[in-house]
């Protein structure tokens, strides 16, 4: 097994990641910017070694400095989280040219998916149903218009090598069009240092609804379910459920099928998420891209299988068998993840700040991974998210009624976070139905979401 | 006269007008970013920007003036 390994990255995803290294007995080690010193994955590691100055490209971006902090700590093997350096393809391959395990698929498969028009073609020559869209970058704002003739408006705008919803917006005409390409231009350049736009046909009334892959040592890739990640404000999940409400059985089988498929074609190794776009209508489903890494929500696959997914990347990783027979996974209840953000509960928008108290609820089936507590600082250089507040019930009823009495119990003062409209959220007619779709948020706000 | 203040702790990204500029209601003035989210300042109303407070790479905290518009 691995001697040590190192978590390249910070909040609660570092801090969930150490957790379970720890219990396998492995040597964890953190890293940290000068602004999260105080943090609890810093305390919680075995050791810890400053990166740099709080802006992510002089500390969690500075695969020099990681390196780095791998040789000078020894490390066997590097842990990526999300985010960050999780799906750059030179760290994986610098990671691996150094003699050290990467707990992540191989940097070609990272390479594969990371362009979402190369992953999108290369999924329809695996057999996956993909959005109609641009097999190629659209390089102007006149050729997006022409592009957008040819598939029909609406269409969704999107930076071929982004993630997280940034710069992706949609468009009805070509007058929206012209605007929302050049937003998603600028931001596809400064977020991600790829301005390559694509183009795709908007769905209307949609799920979002991904499935979580394992490829094993042996190589061979089972699926563990999925999530609906349909709650989203500005593109970006708030809350996450599985089983998903929205899916007929046959519908998941083939989800869950074609998600295999999706794996095998790129002989994925370790965790990864194949995203699909579901009809709510139609009661089909397009691919939309595929995440080669651990992704913020998947406490809720470990929560109703009980596989730890963080113990079988890592297994995976040093070449071992995983902890389940990949032939019998059971899924057991409904559980539902919600996402702490610091951020007002009326308009969503960021609101850091020093933590003054920190009160998180209990009990059973209610786990919560908190990047901070009571004292720390929350700075405006890294995202919003503050904790995921996850329950776990027998029935999705059930698991509701606990996440509402959960929120309720959940404290936080000094910034302001959004944990009353979690409340509403969960109180909303709508949600607690399970027929909603990816625009939920924005009619619950209608200009905010 | 308008007084366009910050709205959060943030750091200035970009300075889209220039003082002594014309300005039209809703006319994006300055765009903040904070946790990895941009956020437009607008022009509350039509008028000349007698003042830009910031520059790019300024941190802003809550109530700190942005822009004033004559």
């Amino acid at each position: 097994m691995l001697e040590s390994v190192l978590v390249a990255n910070r909040g609660e995803i570092a801090r969930r990641v150490i957790k379970t290294v720890r219990r396998m007995g492995i040597r964890a080690i953190a890293v940290y910017s000068e602004a999260d010193a105080e943090l609890p994955f810093v305390r919680e590691a075995d050791e810890a070694v400053l990166l740099g100055p709080a802006a992510p490209a002089r500390s969690y971006l500075d695969i020099e400095a990681v390196i780095g902090a791998a040789r000078q700590t020894r490390a066997r093997a590097v842990h990526p989280g999300y985010g960050f350096l999780a799906e750059n393809p030179s760290f994986a391959a610098r990671v691996i040219a150094e003699g050290l395990a990467w707990v992540g698929p191989p940097p070609a498969a990272i390479q594969q998916m990371g362009d979402k028009i190369s992953a999108r073609n290369l999924m329809e020559r695996a057999g996956l149903p993909v959005a109609a869209g641009s097999r190629a970058p659209v390089t102007d704002a006149s050729a997006a218009v022409a592009e957008a003739e040819r598939l029909g408006y609406p269409v969704m705008v999107k930076a071929a090598g982004g993630g997280g919803g940034i710069g992706m917006s949609a468009a009805a005409d070509a007058a929206e069009l012209r605007a929302a390409f050049e937003t998603a231009r600028s931001r596809a350049e400064r977020f991600f240092g790829n301005p390559a736009i694509l183009l795709e046909r908007y769905i209307g009334r949609a799920r979002h609804v991904e499935i979580q892959i394992l490829g094993l040592a042996d190589g061979s890739v089972v699926a563990l379910g999925e999530r609906d990640c349909s709650a989203q404000r500005r593109h970006q999940k708030v809350a996450e459920e599985t089983p998903s409400p929205g899916l007929a059985a046959g519908l998941r089988d083939a989800m869950l099928a074609a998600a295999v498929r999706a794996g095998q074609a790129v002989g994925y190794r370790g965790a990864g998420t194949v995203e699909c776009l579901v009809d709510t209508a139609a009661q089909d489903f397009v691919f939309l891209e595929m995440n080669t890494r651990l992704q913020v929500e998947h406490p809720v696959t470990e929560l109703v299988t009980g596989i730890d997914l963080v113990e079988q990347q890592l297994l995976i990783a040093a070449g071992l068998a995983v902890t389940f027979d990949p032939g019998a996974v059971a899924l057991n209840g409904h559980a539902i993840e919600l996402r702490v953000y610091a951020e007002d509960p009326r308009r969503f928008l960021p609101s850091p700040g020093k933590i003054i108290s920190w009160n998180e609820p209990s009990g059973p089936g209610i786990r919560v991974d908190a990047g901070y507590a009571a004292g720390n600082e929350v700075t405006t250089f890294y995202d919003p998210l503050l904790a995921k507040l996850c329950v776990h019930g027998g029935s999705r009823e059930a698991a509701i009624a606990r996440a509402r009495e959960a929120v309720a119990a959940f404290v936080i003062t000094g910034p302001k976070t959004n944990l009353p409209f979690l409340a509403e959220l969960l109180a909303s007619r709508e949600f607690a139905s399970g027929d909603y779709d990816t625009s939920v948020i924005a009619r619950l706000r209608p200009g905010m979401g | 006269m308008t007084e366009i203040r910050a709205e959060m702790v943030a750091n200035v990204w970009k300075v889209v007008a220039a003082a002594g500029e014309q300005v039209r209601d809703g006319d994006t003035l300055v765009i903040l970013e904070s946790m990895k989210m941009e956020i437009p300042v607008l022009a509350e109303g039509d008028g000349i920007l007698t003042n830009l407070a910031v520059a790019e790479g300024d941190v802003v905290q809550e109530g700190d003036l942005i822009a004033v518009i004559g």
